[in-house]
């Protein structure tokens, strides 16, 4: 009889908190992944697919999913490297020797002499940063461009550019001091 | 009151230094030649750069407004004299980095006329905000170094209460006298912008703080309140250490209060402004004229009549070194500010700014010790009057941890280089620390922009979407149309063979041409008939 009693006690509990578990995932739902969402914040923006996904948020998934390592982005750099081994507590990897070093800022700019009108660059920018119309002279909103170069493949005429960002005094930062690697390490 | 104001407290750390500035105050202020050209950058203060109002070829006067303030942070430049716009665009400018930046150059015609100026005898006639807005449109910002706009220190908002208006005139750093020549010749024009900015925040007292080195210039402030019978206004001197003038140095010393980190003087009911400041607020209000010239101290050991003058906004700094004797044959360095928060200049060709108080000419200094390892001695820790950890700054913002340096407040050190004085390893600390701010300044900006991006790619991916959207749509739409005209087509098929428009069209068409081939028919027939019987 005591048995009886304990086992439909423990039924009961359990079934008690199975209804509350199940209700507050119905309350609490959490809209898509939060995981994903903070990885996307770290990542540059830039949109250009040289992680070989394509855009930042697929490439937020596929780091969220396992699929992807946190070294896959060069114009993050070490920095976003850094930052994304932080957030996801793994260790940090090596970036590929070509993307070690912090990586230029760039933007394009359109020849416009050249330019014939034709709106491929305009369809393949993923940030609607060239302005322009058919057989109209293209040009690039340089504030608005994330230099990820992808509008450069479909010129049918060769006439986009990249060029560096210059450092203007208010963006200027100050170098790293040099190291005296004479003097004996601590 | 008196008694409170008049005990002075300690602020933390600090350092006792050679002021060497008996070598620049030998002689009186002299007027900088009017030079034949004027380089005025577009950007002289804290916040966003002036909208230009000339082009190139205009003639201006002296005094004219040749760029209004953007935004709420900025402020108005002018036409340090009268003359012609030659060019606009990027000379190299005043910075650590030696970067150009959009400037103004005027070929002056020597004349150096006035614009018509507006003075105001009683400003107690004024509003408070009418005069707040004459030191807006002087183009009147900070001139202690930091040059942030004065009208909008003066307007601390509706809910803030200023009761102390402090009056800097420590000029606690080595070699620069320019306060100190300013305060000794003009202390009457000091203390007159003294009662203006008194009277604009509407402040209960002012203290004038001047540090103990400079008895002349104590002398003539005091007498100078003596003869006003001012009772509200009270001059400090205060022991000389460095960086009493310091903003929140100061403010302990005087008032043993401490500025929140993070928060500023308005928040413990206090303002602070620089003596040349409270100068050009008075020329501004009683003379009606704007902020283009200023004291400039040219000293050094590398110089050889070393001494301070009146130039004028926009002289380049070769020209000024010319007329104060010409560089020594040892010089090495040119520095512009003082010793320790000064930074170096690349070359001379260089305009004096609104914010630049001297010009430091050092000779072939002895060979400079090299940097070793931190030996965690802590000496930095005890000299720095911000109460940091500047080995942890340093380890850290060496190490580019970026957060955990903001975490020992990196952004409450006012890099005054005491640490990096005091460091037995020559550790150039502050520099790392500007580097680390830097740093951190840019990262926030890449974020806003990454931000931005992320914002116009989602627009866009969202836009791409609906367009295709549409389209199906308006496919879906047009092929139901169209099999609907089909359906109703078929079910009154039989009908429309009868009636069809179309193929009775044809027909008649048809048969009005039999009906023409046989009227020709008989025509010709007729024809034939009548010259046969012919």
């Amino acid at each position: 009889m005591s048995i009886l009693t304990a086992v439909i006690t423990l039924a009961v509990i359990a079934t008690l908190f199975g209804l509350l578990l199940g209700y507050s995932s119905i309350k609490f739902h959490v809209e898509g992944d939060p995981v994903v969402d903070k990885i996307d914040a770290l990542l540059p923006q830039t949109q250009c697919g040289q992680c070989s996904y394509p855009g930042c948020r697929p490439y937020a998934e596929a780091i969220a999913g396992g699929e992807a390592d946190i070294n896959q982005c060069p114009p993050g750099g070490e920095v976003t490297m850094l930052a994304l081994a932080d957030l996801l507590g793994v260790e940090p990897q090596p970036l590929d020797a070509e993307h070690a070093d912090e990586p230029e800022k760039t933007v394009v700019y359109i020849d416009e002499q050249t330019c014939i009108g034709c709106t491929l660059c305009i369809q393949a920018c993923p940030v609607d940063a060239i302005l322009g119309a058919a057989k109209q002279m293209h040009t690039i909103i340089e504030d608005e461009c994330t230099g990820c170069d992808l509008c450069i493949p479909p010129c049918p005429v060769d006439c986009i550019y990249i060029k560096p960002v210059k450092p203007e005094p208010d963006s200027w930062r100050w170098p790293l001091p040099e190291k005296n690697h004479m003097a004996p390490r601590a | 009151m008196t008694l409170i104001s008049q005990h002075l407290w300690h602020f933390h750390g600090g350092l006792k230094l050679p002021s060497h500035k008996a070598i620049s105050t030998a002689q009186p202020v002299t007027c900088a030649c009017l030079p034949e050209k004027l380089v005025v950058p577009l950007q002289q203060h804290i916040g966003e750069a002036g909208q230009l109002l000339v082009e190139v070829g205009d003639s201006v006067l002296r005094g004219q407004m040749l760029a209004e303030s953007a935004s709420y942070i900025s402020a108005p430049i002018h036409a340090p004299t009268s003359g012609r716009i030659t060019d606009i665009g990027n000379y190299p400018i005043a910075h650590p980095s030696g970067l150009t930046s959009p400037c103004i150059v005027i070929e002056a015609d020597g004349k150096d006329q006035w614009c018509e100026r507006q003075p105001i005898e009683q400003p107690r006639d004024y509003s408070p905000a009418e005069l707040r807005q004459r030191v807006r449109d002087a183009g009147i910002v900070g001139l202690g170094g930091a040059a942030f706009p004065t009208s909008v220190k003066l307007n601390p908002g509706p809910d803030t209460d200023i009761d102390t208006l402090i009056i800097n005139g420590a000029e606690c750093e080595p070699y620069i006298s320019c306060d100190d020549m300013l305060m000794r010749e003009h202390a009457a024009e000091v203390i007159s912008g003294c009662e203006l900015i008194q009277y604009i925040v509407s402040a209960d007292r002012c203290l004038v703080a001047v540090e103990d080195n400079k008895p002349i210039a104590i002398t003539a402030l005091k007498a100078e309140i003596k003869k006003r019978g001012l009772d509200n206004i009270q001059l400090i001197s205060i022991p000389t250490l460095y960086p009493t003038g310091g903003e929140k140095q100061l403010i302990k010393v005087l008032t043993h209060k401490e500025v929140p980190s993070d928060g500023l003087p308005s928040d413990i009911g206090i303002l602070m402004q620089n003596v040349a400041t409270a100068y050009a607020v008075h020329n501004a209000i009683y003379l009606g004229e704007p902020l283009i010239s200023r004291i400039v101290t040219l000293t050094g050991k590398g110089i050889h009549q070393p001494k301070n003058m009146w130039v004028r906004i926009g002289t380049s700094i070769a020209e000024l070194v010319q007329q104060a004797g010409g560089y020594h044959k040892d010089a090495s360095r040119l520095i512009l500010g003082g010793p320790m928060m000064g930074f170096s200049l690349s070359h001379d060709d260089i305009p004096i700014s609104k914010a630049s108080n001297c010009i430091l000419v050092e000779n072939s200094s002895p060979e400079q010790a090299a940097t070793m390892p931190c030996i965690r001695c802590g000496a930095c820790v005890t000299v720095c009057p911000a109460q940091l950890l500047p080995q942890q700054l340093y380890w850290h913002a060496s190490s580019k941890n970026f957060d955990t340096v903001q975490d020992y407040h990196l952004f409450d050190c006012i890099e005054c280089g005491c640490c990096a004085h005091v460091c037995p390893s020559h550790i150039p600390l502050v520099q790392y620390y500007r580097f680390a701010k830097t740093e951190i300044w840019n990262q926030e900006r890449e974020r806003i922009k990454s931000d931005h991006a992320r914002q116009r790619h989602d627009f866009r991916q969202a836009r791409l979407a609906r367009e295709k959207r549409e389209r199906e749509e308006k496919l879906r739409k047009k092929k139901e149309m169209l099999e609907k005209k089909k359906r109703a087509e078929a079910v009154d098929g039989k009908k429309a063979d009868q009636t069809d428009p179309k193929k009775a069209a044809i027909e008649a068409a048809m048969k009005r041409v039999q009906d023409k081939k046989d009227a020709m028919k008989k025509a010709d027939a007729s024809a034939s008939n009548t010259e046969k019987q012919k």
